[in-house]
């Protein structure tokens, strides 16, 4: 690590920048950044995932001519669409906050690692495009022509969620450019910039993560009408389709958080002393189950493993490993945002374990019985695992941004150059302004998916009495037949 | 060309495409708020929600272009801009999310009042973002986003400049709007509508002609370099294409002739942004930085290039197939056979 000194840095000298007092606007910067990436990151697995199950339902129906699941793929993708109208508009907020925030960032490096988001982009249009002709191809293009057409969803998906990964990735990695002595980028290779060295295990925990969590999301939904009572072909297939994915994504995703964890400790050995609290570099490392780093370099509370630390990292008690007071305290993370990494790290980690054990538990029952479990309890764990898996990824997420601090780009930016000129007092506002919206939003998209819910178990019911499909209202939902269709309930347009 | 000429082309191209499809969006979203009360009202409105259905957020991805473009391509701009006119982006940005919000919302809602609630809030945001994105570009165009000097944060984009661009934005996006629903008011077969967008279309098109003649002398005095870029070369050329579309679409309209009439009016609005873009170069900021000097990295350029031609690729032939689909009716719902009158 190679702390290159910014200009604003180098012109006070050597005053450690820990005692220079940070912009004012850096707290509610970065708050605001914090809680729009959380709210978005609660979509994103429905926007990477939630295709791929459709699609996957989509198949079962073809495949076995099923109309129960043709009835759920077609339910899943309306959910698809409400869902990507919401990510469309908070992900295009955080396009902004880019510029809004941190112009420091993008103004200095925006060259070096901002094509990710171009590829972002394409993604992004074609799932536009895509989505509205699955949703509107329903019952209006053959069956076999639909589902191919719905096919490249997934895919889009994948290219789209490899564009954010390669930005996010390379912050924490950064390479691919040369800096002169004033900090300035002299040249860029691209191909460097675009695959650096955490980009792979970072994309595959992350897509494993995003499958998870959206098929334990899902699964959730039957598992509670199945509680309930309802114990139909319809939620069992509702349940037990995305639950199997859940399942055998589980364990993957036990085996590619440990190889992350060990590829940070070779590549981003400070954040792994701050998610493990390492405090001095040595072998035969302690191992903290929560408990909180002091300032002095002391752990209070938690459980402590002698040595485990250092099996986890190298296999061996013999492995060293980094501390974090071996760095410079300008170039590393507080002992707060130690301990918040640590935590969401663990917290991370003790919910994949649940849900593995989850998995495990079902995978036992369809060894032995070729059916899904029987037991009350197994469905109340499955109902929580959607809400668990989405902690998990926020955790996760956590845990890489907290773990970097006082860096935006490792090594070379630090958070509060990065930051805007704008006073404190107006950022404080627009993020009061984001907070009204956004919980505006939650609700009332809250409301639009628990009013379809309703509209389809009548739907369920009766026979359809010639009232307009929910599916034709939603956003990108197909056109009514015609333009001045009076709903039920409401005078025909007078003329 | 040079790569950062080239680059700065696509930019212009991609703020040309927002502007057009951006524009016709949220020029619906304008009508849609002053279509009148609730009776008077209801019938546009329900054609402008049904003509926007199938693409109403596609076109935000030529933002995402824009954003993309400036920081990978010209990442000094973007801090400059970013740093100065950042109030004018909120308030864009805030009409951009709950224009989507309250037409997304809108649709599901059967409650009247509820829906009105969400129609207001869906026209009222559907001026914001034009106005502001506009107000913004009027702060760079008047040389009041400089490098290297943070722009005041209120008369950076509360200036002659910004209002006039933010005018004329406006105006364009009611007259493309208008434009495109009569249109669609004569494919989905109400005669009626189509009849009520043509005086629209017309009204709108003869306040975009105020508004620019308005706009050239407010440019006279406030942004000189923009005035006299517009009167000479390839900013001439633009003005004048703009006027001569203008007038086409307007003989169009008048006569009543559908054929080629989305094509007059993209066009001139289409031209209206080239002419801006022309009178500006070689400057991004005028007067202060020009597109070479604001370059980011020729390597990351080229590459930037390239990842917009698959984006050119890989858009167009969705984009037809979506209309193509849509305009074969193929993307209508399916319903039982009709039991009620259907001939309104």
């Amino acid at each position: 690590m190679s702390p290159a000194v910014g200009p604003a840095v180098g012109a006070l000298g050597s005053l450690p920048r820990l005692f220079l007092a940070q912009p004012p606007q850096v707290l509610p910067a970065r708050e605001q950044m914090a809680f729009t990436l959380i709210y978005h990151l609660i979509l994103v697995p429905l926007g990477v995932a939630l295709p791929f199950l459709t699609l996957l339902m989509n198949y079962v129906a073809l495949r076995r001519d099923d109309a129960v699941a043709f009835t759920l793929a077609k339910r899943w993708s309306t959910v698809m669409a409400v869902q990507f109208a919401v990510g469309v508009v908070t992900g295009t907020v955080l396009s902004f906050e880019f510029g809004l925030l941190w112009p420091g960032l993008m103004g200095r490096w925006g060259d070096v690692f901002g094509i990710g988001f171009g590829i972002e982009g394409w993604a992004f249009f074609l799932e536009a495009i895509l989505v509205a002709v699955y949703l509107y191809g329903w019952e209006r293009l053959k069956p076999r022509t639909h589902f191919l057409l719905g096919l490249p969803l997934p895919l889009v998906a994948l290219v789209g969620a490899f564009g954010i990964m390669t930005a996010n990735s390379w912050m924490n990695t950064p390479q691919g450019f040369t800096v002169d002595a004033t900090g300035k980028v002299t040249s860029v290779t691209v191909r460097q910039a675009v695959f650096t060295p955490i980009l792979g295990v970072e994309y595959w925990h992350f897509l494993a993560a995003a499958v998870m969590t959206a098929a334990f999301m899902v699964a959730g939904v039957y598992a509670l009408g199945w509680l309930r009572g309802r114990r139909d072909r319809y939620h069992r297939l509702g349940f037990a389709l995305p639950f199997t994915v859940g399942a055998i994504i589980a364990p993957v995703q036990i085996a590619a958080g440990d190889w992350i964890a060990r590829t940070v400790y070779q590549r981003q050995p400070v954040k792994f002393a701050a998610m493990e609290l390492v405090w001095t570099t040595d072998s035969n490392v302690t191992e903290y189950v929560f408990g909180r780093l002091n300032p002095d370099g002391t752990v209070s509370g938690g459980l402590a493993i002698p040595g485990l630390d250092s099996i986890l990292a190298g296999f061996s008690t013999s492995t060293v490993v980094p501390g974090l007071s071996g760095v410079p305290a300008d170039a590393r993370p507080t002992a707060v945002e130690a301990t918040i990494a640590h935590w969401a790290f663990d917290l991370m980690v003790i919910i994949g374990s649940a849900l593995l054990l989850l998995a495990v538990w079902y995978g036992a029952a369809w060894a032995r019985r070729r059916d899904i479990p029987r037991s009350r309890w197994f469905f109340r764990f499955a109902v929580v695992s959607g809400a668990a898996a989405v902690v998990a990824m926020e955790s996760g997420w956590i845990t890489t941004e907290v773990g970097r601090q006082p860096w935006v780009v490792h090594g070379y930016l630090r958070v509060a150059d990065a930051v805007t000129p704008v006073g404190a007092p107006g950022i404080w506002l627009t993020f009061a302004i984001i907070l009204a919206v956004y919980a505006t939003i939650a609700w009332v998209c809250i409301a639009v998916l628990l009013r379809l819910r309703t509209r389809w178990q009548r739907q369920d019911l009766a026979a359809p009495s010639g009232e307009v499909s929910p599916e034709v209202e939603v956003p990108y939902g197909p056109r009514a037949e015609e333009l001045y269709r009076p709903g039920p309930g409401e005078d025909e347009v007078p003329r | 060309m040079t790569t950062a000429g080239l680059v700065a082309f696509v930019l212009l191209l991609a703020m040309t495409a927002y502007a057009c499809g951006g524009g016709t969006d949220y020029g619906a979203g304008f009508w849609d708020l002053v279509a009148g009360g609730r009776d008077r009202g209801e019938r546009p409105r329900a054609l402008i929600d049904y003509a926007m259905a199938p693409v109403w957020e596609a076109n935000n991805v030529w933002l995402i272009f824009v954003l993309v473009l400036l920081w990978t391509g010209f990442p000094v701009v973007l801090a400059a801009v970013f740093s100065s006119v950042w109030i004018a982006l909120v308030l864009g940005v805030l009409g951009l999310v709950l224009r989507g919000a309250g037409f997304a919302f809108r649709k599901p809602t059967r409650l009247l009042a509820r829906r009105r609630r969400y129609g207001a809030v869906f026209g009222i945001a559907s001026i914001l973002t034009p106005f502001f994105f506009a107000a913004a570009v009027g702060g760079v165009a008047s040389g009041r986003v400089q490098a290297g000097v943070r722009g005041d944060e209120v008369t950076s984009w509360l200036n002659p400049t910004s209002l006039t661009f933010g005018v004329l934005t406006l105006v364009a996006t009611a007259f493309i709007a208008a434009v495109f629903l009569q249109q669609d008011a004569h494919r989905f077969g109400a005669p009626e509508l189509v009849e009520y967008f043509r005086l629209r279309a017309l009204g709108s098109a003869f306040a975009m002609l105020l508004a620019g003649i308005g706009g050239i002398i407010v440019l006279r005095f406030d942004a000189r370099y923009i005035y006299d870029g517009l009167l000479r070369g390839w900013g001439l050329v633009f003005v004048v294409v703009a006027l001569v579309a203008a007038a086409a679409t307007v003989s169009l309209v008048w006569a009543g002739v559908g054929r080629g009439v989305r094509v007059t009016a993209v066009v001139t609005v289409g031209s209206t942004v080239f002419a801006w873009g022309m009178a500006q170069a070689p400057y991004l900021l005028p007067t202060t930085l020009t597109i070479e000097q604001a370059a980011g990295n020729p390597n990351s350029l080229r590459w930037l290039l390239l990842v917009s031609l698959v984006a050119l690729v890989l858009v167009v032939p969705t984009l037809i197939l979506l209309l193509w689909l849509d305009t074969r009716g193929r993307l209508v719902s399916h319903h039982e056979p009709a039991d009620e009158d259907t001939h309104h």
